[in-house]
């Protein structure tokens, strides 16, 4: 039985193509992915992202348990920032990528990925079980909340409709609570897709009505329904990482270009060692972005060569709605990765010629 | 959702147009609704030969990767050239624009065995 988000109705009624993702019944597309992903790079697009779990974490001992659980600095976490952080394996794979948010001194919420949610919950139940840390207490909210992201550059415009809150109070990786059409709801200058935008959380029973409310709050910016597919788009044309392609537990933060948030300087935590050995000695692989010079489409899985040998393979591709060719990420050799080196993918029968571009993909799209 | 009444379909979703032993081919209004936004087609070279049932060709969506099979066995006369430089025609002109490739029919019997408009347009209603 898949579950189901409080916006499946509204799915179903908007014709959304359904699709089994992670054991969610969860919107690939509506009108098309193309017209989702450049209505959220133009204007606005709405995600139903309910799927998304979340895990509160409360108590005295709560910052020294989440410095030992994840790899980023969750000292430097201040009251209604939110930070980019992962959660690691001792052998320094990775568990989940996770967005960690401060509420108080005391009291913080991850973000997780929704096929993730369960074994994140666990390994952060073992973590607190096998270790010395009193007064934590760990709880598993996601079917309290929905989430929905607004993203684009109208998003703004059209959010600030439907709340009292100062929007331009919210700078990126930041949050308030406020309300959204009357709704109690964490704000969040935060998503997926590298325009400005939000993502908002909220109770289950409120989704129907938030949503709506957004909607036609951006009828005349032109917003959109978007689903997983534009929402897979948009973040490789950004080269953000996805969990299950370009991060998993045999694969390092390291190797997946998370060096920034993975500080050895805070102190101990959970990969630190492996982490440390892996740096010393230098990465077998590195995330690379790729762009095809010649005409076919990347996909994950397809093999990377430099010459006649194989270098590397594609973790996601796709083609670039807005570059209008085809784009990938790939874990190459080291010496391989150099921004303007060319190489080539496997695609069916033949050798595609590619480069490893700068990236963002689209960082100079708009001029 | 076309089914136009002239052509001849597969369970594979393509789309066959019998003139005399040439026969047209490509894939559905059914099939190209299924499939979103198509971004990339390769076709075979004039001479190819192909044989039913058997791919002949690749369409990509955004999101996924499909082969296209041959309805029918014979030589590979024609292939519309301004196919792969325009792969949204699938969508917006699917029996029209984006024909794919014509034909030679080696065995006129195989045409049997294709559906018309109507067992096509059943199968279709019944798969979804």
């Amino acid at each position: 039985m898949l579950k189901k988000t409080p916006l499946n109705r509204i799915h179903r009624d908007l014709a959304a193509r359904m699709v089994d993702f992670g054991g969610w019944d969860m919107p690939v597309q509506y009108t098309g992915v193309i017209d989702e992903h450049l209505a959220t790079r133009e204007a606005a697009g709405l995600f139903d992202v309910s799927h998304m779990g979340e895990v509160e974490v409360r108590g005295a001992g709560a910052l020294a348990y989440i410095q030992h659980l994840t790899i980023n600095d969750a000292a430097k976490l201040e009251i209604g920032q939110v930070q980019y952080s992962a959660i690691c394996y001792p052998h320094g794979g990775i568990v989940d990528d996770v967005t960690l948010y401060r509420f108080a001194a005391d009291r913080f919420l991850f973000c997780v990925n929704a096929s993730n949610t369960d074994k994140d919950f666990a390994w952060m139940e073992q973590v607190l079980e096998e270790g010395d840390f009193p007064d934590v207490e760990l709880r598993n909210l996601s079917d309290d909340y929905a989430q929905l992201a607004l993203q684009g550059p109208a998003a703004e415009t059209i959010l600030a409709r439907l709340t009292t809150h100062n929007l331009k109070d919210i700078r990126y990786y930041h949050f308030a609570e406020g309300q959204v059409a009357g709704v109690p709801t964490i704000i969040s200058r935060t998503g997926y897709t590298g325009e400005d935008g939000f993502e908002l959380y909220f109770a289950a029973e409120a989704a129907e009505s938030v949503w709506t409310a957004l909607m036609a709050a951006g009828s005349e910016e032109g917003i959109k329904p978007c689903g997983l597919g534009a929402r897979d788009t948009l973040r490789l044309e950004m080269k953000f990482a996805l969990y299950g392609h370009e991060l998993s537990s045999e694969i390092s933060p390291l190797e997946a270009g998370l060096g920034w948030i993975t500080k050895f300087d805070k102190g101990d935590f959970i990969g630190r060692d492996a982490l440390l050995k892996q740096k010393e000695k230098g990465v077998p692989r590195r995330l690379a972005g790729l762009v095809m010079t010649d005409r076919g489409i990347p996909r994950d899985g397809y093999p990377v060569f430099a010459g006649e040998e194989q270098v590397g393979t594609v973790t996601s591709g796709t083609m670039s709605p807005c570059l209008k060719v085809g784009i990938a990420l790939a874990l190459v050799r080291p010496e391989c990765s150099g921004v303007g080196k060319e190489l080539s993918i496997g695609i069916r029968n033949r050798q595609v010629a590619c480069r490893v571009a700068k990236t963002p993909f689209i960082k100079n799209w708009r001029d | 959702m076309e089914f136009p009444e002239e052509l001849k379909y597969t369970a594979e979703h393509e789309w066959v147009l019998s003139e005399a032993d040439i026969a047209t081919v490509g894939i559905s209004d059914f099939a190209q609704d299924a499939l979103g936004d198509v971004v990339f087609v390769e076709l075979p070279e004039v001479g190819t030969q192909v044989e039913a049932g058997k791919p002949f060709g690749v369409v990509e969506s955004v999101k996924a990767v499909s082969d296209v099979y041959a309805p029918l066995s014979g030589e590979v006369v024609e292939v519309n050239a301004e196919l792969p430089d325009a792969p949204e025609m699938v969508n917006t002109s699917p029996y029209e624009d984006a024909w794919m490739i014509k034909i030679r029919v080696s065995d006129q019997a195989e045409l049997e065995s294709l559906m018309d408009a109507a067992a096509y347009q059943e199968f279709c209603e019944s798969e979804h």
